[in-house]
């Protein structure tokens, strides 16, 4: 049941940060960047992905289960929120955990930061910055539905596989019309 | 009153835009956040117009941004447009006019008096020496129209010189003049959401992915509802990544290919025999000049296989609507009018016009591309898109502006023909506002000379741009966020901008400026205007029954509609987003005018001492000259410096120094080595300047009709360089210390990770 959330679509996206840029807008996180933006083909096209909390469900955030300082809260509505900075003691266990990559140190702070798909806005009922500026919608927000309803025929999937290990997550990937498996692969 | 229409024209998904701006104002929506105020605007930089919100606090501080959902954009923006408003209270602000008293003086500080005492002085002696024209203005088209169309009143009332002209030059001219040619008026045909009703769009020399983002969302919505997608371009561009056909031609080559299409569709009889009978001319030279295009031989012209000459041909010519749009990649050589004009030939050649989903249309560069364009900065142009050689629109507009119609000059030259001018001392005083040559003209060795050369140069900018950092008087002026008028996309949308918040120190709006330059020097009864909206009245009764008529629309009217599309000759027309509905060109007789297009070599083919292609352009995280976006830290951090792209068989390894070598110069480049690029080709982005700017190594050659540069393409050699040039890090008022050259991230030598930057994980 993927509900209201994000979807992203690596063929759709052109690379050009506007994620990132609208990411260090945030009023938590002024200046910082939660997104990783990778141009994931170097030398041979100008492929590019970005890459933000995906929000794992199943099994529980592996994030907030390793958090030694309990630091890091799932809300009732699944969204994985970053580090409480009172709680975090900046030992980098989520960095290690996470299976995308996300979390991100800061050394000088010893705190975590990371995605918490925009709370302050999406529990308003707005869209996450990312998803709204995004020039070509390769990160999207809203319903299954309503993306079914603007991309006939759009596939997409919740579940990553890494090897025999599914991650299920809150937020979903479009898988490409030929891509031959049901899950998203795992790592990049 | 609105016209009942025989065809739907609501496309899925979007509102109707025929009430010329779907949300009106009151529906607009966005959080309020305690003592913030959203004040709705549109983007300062490219001609898409995006609509946003500044956000401000209570200190009346501009200090964030805050999605809005405007019809153009629907909340999207790109890197730039997140991150404008850092702009407006930037510490490289210029926030007092700035003087030198010798010409190798440094600037300092002086007082509004001080500075136009001096204006006025210095042209009031060149002009009492050596007549009137000695004396020129240079434009720009991120001005709003009201300034646009103030400049050209200045120069031809206060100044009384021919000489005005602007950066629009550089731009969108080749395919203003096709569009002249062949349907009597300057603009895009089609909104953009006509794309939604298309099968077929063919995309050339147009890197939407990157110069212009946020459209990509109009060719997704087209290929999400069946649209197959052919892009022409050297490059492997976003756009290009993923369409259904990507035409990797040569630079240089695209009439050929335009002309190969339509020969294709001439010999599969998919030309639209009653169109071309009943709304064209001059069909049948066109079709014989085409005939010795066939694929074979355009596929050698091109270096790309035959077959997708006939592949993209058939897919054109099999559609049933069809849209064609084109940028700066056909537009900017010696034959860009033509390219446009091949373009134009396929289309009326199969009737794909004045549709939902049938069109064409330039995408214009500057935010003000089309509004900037359409009164009267241009040499050869009167305001309402009139010219400046007819009698009776001579007549108009002199009695507009209260003058004797042998009083208003008669057409000027060119942007880089005035170069050669100042070069040669025919002209010898210069204002320029809201334009930066000394990064953005080719052949950069002339374009500083020719500075050198003036007596006196004076230069308007709100950031200390290269060429004003050269001047003798620079007078500061507002960033978009500090003055309210209208912007008209390149859709032909006119758009309000509002302000946002005081202009900071003592900088005023250039329309101040002009004014009481214009009182100073004895024409003030001609410039009592005390706001923007002042201007914008009497624009409107200057376009009055011109091709560019905005009599119908006013303030009150795009505040509440949040965009008009002219014309819009009266205060109840609904505006006109799409043109030639009734299948009628704008020439008196109606019909549309085919021209023959012969394929010619670019200025400078390569030979065996410079045996590649140099082609210039844009990427992603920088705006034309830079001077705005060269100073945004994110924008900065994305892409610090210019790289040049060279293909693996070329030999050189990622980052290795690579030396760029044309005719006017050299300069060595960290390799971006890449299979996206042509192995006969390399590519330079422009942005920068000396030593690493492209336009040291660019030909200054001109189109002969629209006179743009052939930016495009020019014969290189590439070879193992020593050391990469450094950068200029932007330069900055007095009373600024300067950032230095190495300031991280300017220090930083390696090439980006791809053409639109270094990832985020690169460090």
């Amino acid at each position: 049941m993927m509900g209201r959330t994000m979807f992203i679509d690596p063929a759709r996206c052109i690379g050009c940060q506007a994620c990132v840029a609208a990411c260090r807008e945030c009023d938590s996180h002024r200046g910082k960047s939660m997104i990783h933006l990778d141009y994931t083909d170097e030398g041979h096209s100008v492929a590019a992905m970005p890459t933000v909390c995906m929000h794992c469900e199943d099994p529980v955030a592996p994030c907030a289960e390793v958090c030694p300082a309990d630091a890091i809260l799932v809300t009732a509505d699944g969204v994985v929120q970053e580090a409480m900075k009172e709680r975090c003691i900046g030992c980098g266990n989520c960095v290690h955990a996470c299976p995308f990559g996300v979390p991100k140190l800061s050394i000088e702070e010893m705190l975590q930061y990371k995605c918490n798909l925009c709370y302050d806005r999406t529990s308003e009922g707005l869209a996450p910055m990312c998803a709204t500026v995004c020039p070509t919608g390769s990160i999207w927000y809203g319903t299954l539905e309503e993306l079914e309803r603007e991309r006939p025929g759009v596939r997409v999937t919740d579940v990553f596989a890494f090897g025999d290990l599914q991650v299920q997550t809150g937020v979903a990937m479009v898988l490409s019309p030929d891509y031959p498996g049901e899950a998203a692969p795992g790592g990049m | 009153m609105k016209r009942k229409l025989p065809y739907p024209v609501l496309a899925p998904g979007v509102d109707d835009f025929r009430d010329g701006g779907a949300v009106p104002a009151r529906y607009w929506e966005a959080p309020e956040r305690g003592e913030e105020r959203l004040v709705p605007t549109h983007c300062s930089f490219c001609g898409v117009q995006c609509g946003m919100y500044l956000r401000v606090d209570a200190k009346g501080r501009v200090f964030g941004v805050e999605p809005r959902d405007h019809p153009i954009n629907r909340g999207k923006l790109c890197p730039k447009g997140v991150v404008a408003y850092q702009q407006v209270n930037h510490p490289d602000r210029l926030l007092n006019p700035l003087v030198r008293d010798r010409r190798n003086a440094p600037l300092r500080g002086a007082s509004w008096e001080e500075a136009l005492d001096r204006v006025v002085r210095e042209i009031r002696r060149i002009q009492e020496a050596h007549g009137p024209d000695a004396f020129a203005t240079l434009g720009g088209a991120s001005m709003t129209t009201e300034k646009a169309y103030l400049l050209g009143k200045f120069a031809r009332v206060a100044l009384r010189t021919r000489h005005t002209d602007y950066n629009g030059r550089l731009c969108m001219v080749s395919a203003a003049a096709a569009n002249k040619l062949a349907f009597g008026i300057d603009r895009p045909g089609n909104p953009w959401a006509d794309m939604f009703e298309t099968e077929v769009i063919l995309l050339a020399g147009a890197n939407v992915g990157e110069t212009f983002p946020v459209i990509t969302q109009y060719f997704w919505g087209a290929r999400d509802r069946g649209a197959r997608l052919v892009v022409i371009d050297p490059r492997e561009t976003p756009i290009a990544r993923t369409a259904d056909l990507h035409v990797r031609l040569r630079p240089g080559t695209d009439a050929a290919f335009f002309n190969g299409l339509l020969h294709v569709i001439v010999r599969e009889r998919l030309t639209n025999e009653e169109f071309i009978r009943e709304h064209t001319d001059g069909w049948e030279t066109v079709r014989d000049t085409v005939a010795a295009y066939p694929p074979d031989r355009v596929g050698g012209i091109c270096g790309i296989p035959a077959q997708q000459v006939i592949d993209a041909a058939l897919l054109w010519g099999r559609a049933q609507r069809a849209m064609a749009f084109h940028a700066r990649g056909i537009e900017h050589r010696i034959q860009g009018t033509e390219n446009c004009l091949a373009v134009i030939n396929l289309v009326l050649a199969t009737g794909q016009i004045g549709r939902p989903g049938a069109g064409y249309g330039t995408i214009t560069g500057q935010g003000n591309g089309q509004g900037g364009r359409e009164h009267g900065q241009k040499s050869d142009q009167l305001p309402g898109g009139r010219d400046i050689e007819n009698p009776d629109h001579r007549e108009h507009i002199a009695r507009v502006w209260g003058i004797d119609e042998q009083d208003l000059p008669r057409k000027g030259t060119s942007f880089v023909e005035m170069i050669g001018q100042m070069e040669r001392g025919e002209i010898r005083g210069v204002i320029g506002f809201c334009n930066n040559p000394l990064v953005s003209l080719p052949d950069q060795a002339r374009v500083s000379r020719a500075y050198d050369n003036l007596e006196f140069h004076a230069q308007v900018d709100f950031f200390l741009s290269e060429t004003a950092a050269r001047a003798d008087v620079v007078l500061p002026s507002t960033s978009w966020a500090e003055d309210e008028g209208t912007h008209t996309n390149a859709e032909a949308r006119v758009v309000k901008i509002n302000k946002a918040s005081e202009p900071p120190g003592e900088a005023r709006t250039d329309w101040w400026i002009l004014c009481e330059t214009a009182r100073r020097l004895g024409a003030g009864d001609k410039f009592g205007f005390a706001s923007p909206g002042d201007i914008f009245e009497e624009l409107r009764v200057a376009s009055r029954g011109g091709t560019a008529d905005y009599y119908g629309i006013t303030y009150k009217r795009l505040e509440d509609t949040g965009g008009i599309f002219w014309p819009c000759p009266d205060l109840d027309h609904p505006g006109t987003p799409r043109l030639f509905e009734d299948l009628r060109s704008r020439y008196p007789d109606g019909r549309f005018r085919f021209h023959p297009v012969e394929w010619r070599e670019p200025a400078e083919p390569p030979d065996e001492e410079f045996p590649l292609r140099l082609t210039t352009g844009r990427t992603v995280a920088h705006y034309l000259s830079g001077n705005q976006t060269r100073r945004l830290p994110g924008l900065v951090e994305q892409t610090p410096r210019p790289w040049v792209e060279v293909h693996p068989s070329l030999g050189f390894e990622n980052g290795a120094a690579v030396r760029v070598v044309t005719r006017r110069g050299s300069v060595t480049y960290p390799a971006l080595v890449t299979e996206t690029i042509r192995a006969d080709t390399v590519f330079v982005p422009y942005h920068w300047p000396g030593p690493a700017a492209a336009n040291v190594l660019t030909i200054e050659a001109l189109d002969p009709i629209s006179k743009i540069p052939e930016y495009k393409v020019c014969a290189c050699r590439v070879e193992r360089g020593d050391r990469i040039d450094p950068i200029s890090s932007p330069p900055v008022p007095p009373y600024m210390e300067p950032y230095g050259e190495e300031v991280e991230p300017l220090a930083d030598r390696r090439p980006p990770t791809a053409p639109q930057g270094r990832g985020t994980s690169e460090g």
